[in-house]
């Protein structure tokens, strides 16, 4: 049904003044991070300051150890934990859906079942299981438990993407006498690519962007991640808060998210709406 | 599924001798090991030991004593405890009906076969793929009453004489982080309805428009039933994230005021991680747990019964 041109324009402008809700917050900040701290002050509604300005990074660099500390604290976990997350739940998604062998449905509830607890149920408990392994404050420490909770979702979307390789493909490298190593790294996975990057991509943002669990099991300040670092900068420093180096550290947070999802939003739609419709 | 692909697998196997298909399939077993090790040390290990540490007094440091049922008993009596919990449920309850009530015209408006909808979707989108921590921050800087852009904007446009300062009473605080809630996951709902919205079929839709139903009468009797599932799931997930909600509150809030905005997340980590009473953290988990399970369940049998994705 055609819409007439009032009809037309009426929802441009709805959509526009939604846009300008949902994108403001994240533009205001990152056109703050780059204006001089009296200029932020002064004006923090304008996009624009007269001079361009990275003194609030420069400022973010003497809170504690340093942001770059911090970003390469949340680099190594968040690629840490894709590492681990693929290396385990590929296999696994192969496991569960091209063998079958007594006990495999009772595993695969149990690995499912993971979903329905939240890891914030058990993080009493988690907390002296890394105690007694020795891997309390420790980066590999939280890189395992995010892992963990990305197993369940990463198996269930590797289990569906194998499901969707024909047979025939499988038996015939079988018969060529592919190992199963070379039949699973040389032609399940590249067939299966999407979920693997729907997998990864899942596992860097949760891991990324996690909170409580960063700030309950690191407790030395050369190992935070991003986001604790962002709240000791707005809990400020004798009462004074930096708003400028808030600012920088929101945006350094921020962009790898929204880069990554702007690049892969095919394969995050996908995650989503297989998560959620499980 | 993997039944299905399984049995087709096996016929097939099976002009090999028996003892190669047996040894084969013995091999996803290994395939499926280390992960299931994994949930077993971090995941099963630390359920199990949650019930465990609950009938304990365990302090940080120094040894566990067993003290039967005393935490239990302790939570009953709990004010603080209690005060939290009811704060998450009417926190879950608000946030959930504003979620709802935002996301719904909003896949509305992008359910539309036009290329800018894709476009505004994306941006709709986007807050969702930032971190709840970044965004809580942000939000502390747009929300203070000296620099904050909400103060300015407000100001400047003459509606209020002094900057107002939400954070210090109960009401303004829980108003506005349910508005960055709501700025920060509307998107997220937004795309499961809208997956609704595109199964139902339009012949429908247009058939009711020759019978001359209005706008708004073809959205209640036709449209809202046949997404009936979508609206469902949509609300059991956000019921069940917003029960476990701790960053903001944590991060924006802090507690306050007055120790008012302290969810059932925030209390756990209090008791377990500020008074290292790891005992009645786990007591007050296992609450928690018995409850998220319970709403889960209801999910599932939600799920099993939904005719519009099959």
């Amino acid at each position: 049904m055609p819409m007439t041109t009032w009809q037309r324009r009426g929802l441009y402008l709805a959509w526009v003044l939604l846009a300008v809700f949902f994108l403001g917050p994240m533009v205001w900040s990152i056109a703050n991070s780059f204006k001089p701290a009296a200029a932020a002050l002064a004006d923090p509604v304008s996009l624009f300051s007269d001079r361009f300005s990275l003194e609030n990074y420069g400022r973010l660099q003497t809170v504690g150890a340093g942001w770059h500390v911090y970003a390469t604290n949340s680099v190594l976990i968040a690629f840490g934990t894709v590492a681990l997350t693929l290396l385990i739940a590929v296999p696994a998604g192969y496991g569960f859906s091209k063998f079958k062998f007594p006990g495999q449905m009772a595993l695969f509830v149990v690995v499912m079942a993971t979903l329905m607890i939240p890891f914030q149920s058990i993080l009493t408990p988690l907390f002296l299981v890394l105690k007694f392994l020795k891997l309390q404050n420790s980066q590999l420490g939280l890189v395992l438990i995010y892992t963990t909770f990305q197993l369940p979702f990463s198996i269930f979307m590797m289990r569906n993407a194998f499901d969707a390789v024909p047979k025939a493909l499988v038996e015939a490298a079988r018969i060529d006498g592919a190992s199963q190593w070379t039949l699973l790294i040389g032609i399940m996975v590249p067939i299966a690519f999407p979920g693997v990057a729907t997998v990864a991509l899942f596992a860097f943002l949760n891991s990324w962007n996690e909170f409580l669990a960063a700030l309950i099991f690191l407790s030395d300040q050369n190992k935070f991640t991003l986001p604790i670092m962002l709240v000791n900068v707005s809990s400020g420093l004798y009462g004074i808060i930096d708003w400028g180096a808030l600012q920088a550290g929101v945006t350094i947070t921020m962009l790898p998210c929204l880069a990554l999802f702007l690049l892969l939003q095919r394969y995050y739609v996908r995650g989503m709406t297989a998560g959620a419709v499980k | 599924m993997t039944d299905t692909t399984v049995s087709e697998t096996i016929p097939s196997a099976g002009r090999k001798t028996t003892s190669r298909v047996e040894r084969q399939q013995w091999l996803g077993l290994a395939f499926i090991a280390p992960s299931v090790a994994m949930i077993t040390v971090f995941f099963l290990l630390p359920l199990g030991m949650t019930v465990w540490m609950s009938f304990y007094n365990w302090p940080l440091l120094g040894k566990a004593s067993f003290i039967g049922g005393d935490n239990y008993l302790e939570l009953i009596g709990d004010q603080q405890l209690w005060r939290s919990l009811g704060f998450t449920a009417l926190y879950t309850v608000l946030v959930t009906a504003a979620l709802f009530a935002v996301a719904m015209p909003l896949a509305l408006l992008v359910d539309k076969p036009l290329r800018a909808a894709g476009l505004f979707r994306t941006i709709y989108f986007m807050p969702v793929v930032i971190g709840f921590g970044a965004a809580s921050t942000l939000w502390i800087w747009l929300l203070n009453p000296d620099s904050g852009v909400f103060a300015k904007l407000l100001l400047g446009l003459g509606l209020i004489d002094s900057a107002p300062r939400p954070l210090e009473q109960f009401w303004p605080a829980m108003g506005v982080i349910i508005l960055m809630v709501v700025w920060k996951s509307a998107g997220f709902s937004m795309v499961i309805l809208l997956t609704g919205l595109q199964s139902v079929p339009n012949e429908l839709i247009e058939a009711a428009k020759i019978d001359g139903a209005s706008p708004w009468s073809r959205f209640r009797l036709i449209t809202l039933p046949l997404i009936r599932n979508s609206i469902l799931l949509v609300l059991v997930l956000n019921i069940t994230s917003s029960m476990l909600a701790f960053d903001q509150f944590f991060i924006i809030t802090q507690g306050g005021p007055q120790n008012s905005t302290i969810s059932a997340v925030f209390s756990i980590f209090l008791a377990s991680f500020t008074s290292y009473r790891l005992g009645y953290g786990s007591a007050l988990s296992l609450v928690l747990l018995v409850v998220l399970v319970a709403i889960s369940s209801i999910q599932l049998a939600f799920l099993r019964s939904r005719p519009e994705e099959s």
